[in-house]
């Protein structure tokens, strides 16, 4: 099993030292990833989400300390000399971000920024990089696309500009592609397009696919996994069919009873009460016990140990247990 | 790009113009006659008419401007009221003798400020940058003549280090000459260092601050390419604080060329001042604001060579 997973990812915790203490943007994420699986971590904003991303190409700022493994090839990403750690970002690992006009460089044509990567990690030409990155614009249907190559970032359009970073993070054939809310800052057209680009090129690249997203709609469209993230721990992953029909974390059901799609029609939409607590101020129990309906004296006082229901389907809730049997 | 500098240059001559008008007209406010300063008060009044002929001042105002403006452009700026020698060689060498510290001055501040600007921003709050930071605000605090008083007093009163004025003579040897050069253009590079210094800086903390620099070392890029990234976006808001700090540099530093007594054209206004020159101060205001006109558009091309967005 393990030298199957194409990302094998334990422990792993990302500490922000602050003036006012230190505080666990994420904690102990554990999960791995088969190749050609995608999973999507779902969460609230300030869930971790983004940061477990950042954290897993060890991207974080200096005041940030990142602890655990992240394995990718067998290799620990974060134990890696600094350069061959920049040699798998963006060779085997590479990332997707939410907002293309503030992640791509606005004083570099689409096509210098493509072959600039190629040539770093491929060594080749800087005239056969661009001939690739071409073909790499064609191939996110970039329409004329050797024109599109030396626009810069200002002169295209959201989902284009979305497009051309995506074929930047494909540039070098990576295996696994971490994507971060790609979605999210597009009008709801162009998402949908955006989408159906990323499934057929994972499904046609084989590669391994982490997607970060608040959508539940997203969630269940592309990927075959999920994980639900709250106040930086995953509360519960499975498969989206589990998740979906049977979900098991009183969070994971709040989020799907807030959506469209896990409300019922004629139905007044539900709302999980408050909002996520503060990272540096967590309760002392389960993260989630002050919005939660069945919280008990235990909730408030102890943290919940993952349970292992099965394999790659965990659930972070003393709860679990009477919910799985109102579910059957 | 052709459009937008061809563009630049045309709204140039408007601005031209303008500053001629300004020129010319400004110094006709300032209080005092010349030809009053340089007649004796008993001259009589038929002296006085064929002065003022001679000098053209006879003439309605547009004429006085449009006959000025012509010869300006031919390079005639026609003769020093004080000592009747041809204003323009007194302007040439004048400038040339500021151009030489000015261009000096630029260099060393220019780039001394960029490294330490650079090293502050890549170094944010840690020990380089504390360094760095207290460097370029002395830089910009110290006030130049008591910088230039002090280094006088230590290289070439305590010690004998270096010539405490003046700019030697043209038999000198080459390397001698240098020696002269040495006090006023350190001087001079101080507050660009600083200016340049902070808005290094600060601008690359902006930088740094943006998404983009994270997204190309997720793309596998290394300390120095991002470097090279973080730098050409940091160059226009940097070029344009540049391009500002050589035209002041230009127009000499009075208290600076004074200390040293360096015959620059800071030290050429200050006397033509005094003197109600009125020629020498319309030549050296017109050919200096033409620099900076100049070095603004130069710096403006720059920019938009350099940042796509500002071609527009």
């Amino acid at each position: 099993m393990a030298t199957e997973a194409a990302v094998d990812v334990r422990n792993l915790t990302a500490m922000f030292r602050r003036r006012e203490g230190d505080m666990a943007a994420v904690n102990g994420a554990t999960f791995s990833l088969a190749r050609g699986e995608v999973m999507t971590i779902l969460g609230e904003s300030g869930s971790g989400k983004s940061v477990t991303l950042k954290a897993m190409m060890g991207l974080l700022p200096d005041y940030a300390s990142i602890t655990g493994e992240v394995r990718v090839a067998g290799r620990d990403i974060l134990k890696l000399p600094p350069a061959a750690l920049a040699k798998a970002r963006g060779g085997e690992l590479s990332m997707i971000f939410q907002e293309p006009m503030a992640a791509l460089d606005p004083v570099y044509t689409i096509g210098e920024q493509i072959a600039e990567t190629i040539v770093k990690h491929e060594g080749i030409t800087y005239a056969s990089a661009m001939q690739r990155a071409l073909a790499l614009l064609e191939r996110v249907a970039i329409p004329s696309a050797a024109r599109r190559l030396k626009n810069y970032p200002h002169e295209m359009s959201g989902g284009m500009r979305q497009r051309a970073m995506i074929a930047l993070a494909l540039a070098c054939n990576p295996t696994v592609l971490l994507a971060d809310e790609p979605t999210t800052a597009l009008d709801v057209t162009v998402q949908i397009q955006i989408l159906l680009l990323l499934r057929e090129l994972q499904q046609e690249l084989g590669m391994s696919v982490i997607f970060v997203t608040h959508d539940v709609g997203v969630a269940a469209e592309i990927s075959d996994r999920i994980a639900v993230m709250y106040a930086g721990r995953f509360v519960e992953t499975g498969t989206v069919r589990e998740i979906m029909r049977h979900p098991k974390h009183p969070y994971s059901k709040g989020l799907l009873n807030s959506t469209v799609l896990g409300g019922l029609r004629g139905r007044r939409l539900e709302t999980i009460p408050g909002s996520p607590p503060s990272l540096s101020a967590l309760p002392r129990g389960c993260a989630f016990s002050p919005r939660c309906a069945q919280a008990d004296v235990r909730c408030l006082t102890t943290q919940p140990d993952e349970t292992v229901l099965g394999p790659g389907t965990i659930v972070r809730c003393f709860h679990a247990n009477t919910a799985m049997a109102e579910a059957i | 790009m052709l459009v937008f500098v061809i563009r630049r240059l045309l709204q140039a001559i408007p601005i031209l113009i303008g500053v001629s008008l300004v020129v010319f007209g400004l110094v006709h406010l300032v209080p005092g006659n010349p030809i009053d300063m340089l007649m004796p008060p008993e001259a009589s009044p038929e002296v006085i008419a064929q002065m003022k002929a001679a000098f053209g001042f006879d003439k309605p105002l547009y004429m006085q401007y449009l006959l000025w403006l012509s010869r300006a452009i031919s390079g005639d700026f026609g003769l020093s009221i004080f000592n009747s020698t041809p204003v323009a060689g007194q302007l040439m060498d004048a400038l040339t003798n500021t151009l030489k510290l000015a261009i000096l001055a630029a260099i060393l501040g220019f780039s001394a400020g960029i490294a330490l600007g650079l090293i502050a921003g890549f170094n944010h709050n840690r020990w380089p940058d504390k360094i760095a930071s207290v460097i370029t605000t002395a830089g910009v605090s110290m006030p130049h003549y008591w910088c230039a008083i002090v280094m006088v007093l230590a290289c070439a009163v305590l010690n004998d280090w270096l010539p405490a004025q003046g700019m030697g003579d043209d038999q000198d040897p080459f390397l001698d000459r240098l020696q002269y050069l040495v006090m006023p253009v350190v001087t001079l590079s101080f507050i660009p260092m600083g200016v340049v210094g902070r808005l290094v800086r600060a601008t690359v903390l902006e930088i740094l601050g943006r998404e983009f620099p994270g997204a190309l070392a997720a793309k596998g890029l290394t300390r120095w390419p991002i470097l090279r990234h973080v730098c050409k976006n940091a160059a226009p808001p940097v070029l344009a604080l540049m391009g500002l700090q050589f035209g002041y540099l230009l127009g000499g530093s009075i208290l600076v060329e004074t200390v040293f007594n360096w015959p620059g054209s800071g030290n050429l206004l200050n006397i033509a001042i005094f003197r109600r020159d009125i020629p020498v101060l319309q030549a050296t205001i017109l050919v200096l604001a033409s620099f900076f006109v100049v070095l603004n558009l130069m710096v403006d091309i720059l920019q938009a060579a350099i940042d796509p967005r500002l071609r527009r």
